[in-house]
């Protein structure tokens, strides 16, 4: 059944905040295969003038994924996960990056629904911002959910 | 600053995905079960995306020499990366191009990704602020 497409322009309420941790950024540069210090070490981060460890480019990723959750695990979207496809992923920074210490809070917004070729495309926007306000990040999300083997 | 990033070479094994998946939270099947990624008609298990994407993201703050400097960064996956269950798993090739270098100190870079010769991602680039 394809996606309804009247969940475009919806947005949710701010997610409760994630706190990002120091040992969370190491881990997540380890996964990647990341050694640069300024993912590890704070000394070598406080000298590049950032607070503390910093967060590779694409680790947003790991805040905005859990809280697309609000819209993935929507009964009424009814989403099949495991037919779902990354299309594309976008990260436009305000003007620093992540660092551990950071309360993050996101806001989704469902920017678009199509149908093509049998399969449903569903764009998400995540505004992620400190829990004082300051915006940080923004993510834009293009799942394809593949259609059905005939 | 050179135009042009080396090419780099990861590689991806299952074991990478399976770390992957720990440390982002990204628990779809079709990055660790050979028998749903066939059910929804994948060859195989395949590569996070985000995975691919940062390994992108690596060749270009490593060449840039901050990671913390990117200010945008997205990205096409144009095909998916199957990674076979084997000790070799595959390989991930990664270069790029300045594209541009713009008077307020920021250089765009556009990015080639590719998996046994053919482009994993489209559409790839990500500027960067030079410290």
């Amino acid at each position: 059944m394809p996606l309804d497409p009247s969940f475009a322009g919806r947005t949710w309420p701010p997610t409760e905040p994630y706190l990002v941790g120091r040992e969370k950024i190491r881990e997540f540069a380890r996964a990647i295969g990341a050694d640069d210090a300024e993912y590890h070490d704070p000394a070598a981060a406080r000298a590049l003038g950032y607070a503390d460890v910093v967060a590779p480019p694409t680790f947003p990723i790991v805040v905005t994924m859990a809280a697309t959750g609000q819209i993935i695990d929507d009964p009424e979207l009814g989403i099949d996960y495991a037919r779902v496809v990354h299309g594309d992923q976008k990260f436009e920074y305000a003007g620093r990056p992540v660092v551990a210490g950071d309360s993050l809070v996101c806001v989704n917004t469902v920017e678009e629904i199509i149908q093509r070729s049998g399969h449903d495309f569903i764009t998400t926007r995540t505004d992620v911002s400190t829990e004082s306000g300051e915006p940080v990040v923004t993510a834009w999300s293009k799942l394809v959910q593949r259609g059905q083997e005939q | 600053m050179n135009g042009e990033l080396p090419p780099q070479t990861y590689r991806v094994t299952r074991t990478d995905l399976i770390r992957y998946a720990g440390a982002s939270g990204d628990f779809n099947v079709i990055h660790w079960s050979d028998r749903l990624a066939s059910k929804v008609g994948l060859p195989g298990v395949i590569a996070h995306g985000m995975f691919t994407m940062a390994l992108a993201g690596r060749a270009v703050t490593t060449w840039a020499g901050d990671g913390g400097t990117v200010v945008q960064f997205s990205v096409r996956f144009s095909r998916p990366v199957p990674v076979p269950d084997t000790d070799e798993g595959t390989e991930v090739e990664v270069s790029g191009v300045v594209k541009e270098v713009t008077d307020d100190g920021l250089t765009r870079i556009a990015i080639t990704a590719t998996c046994h010769g053919e482009k994993v991602l489209t559409l790839a680039t990500a500027t960067f602020r030079k410290r």
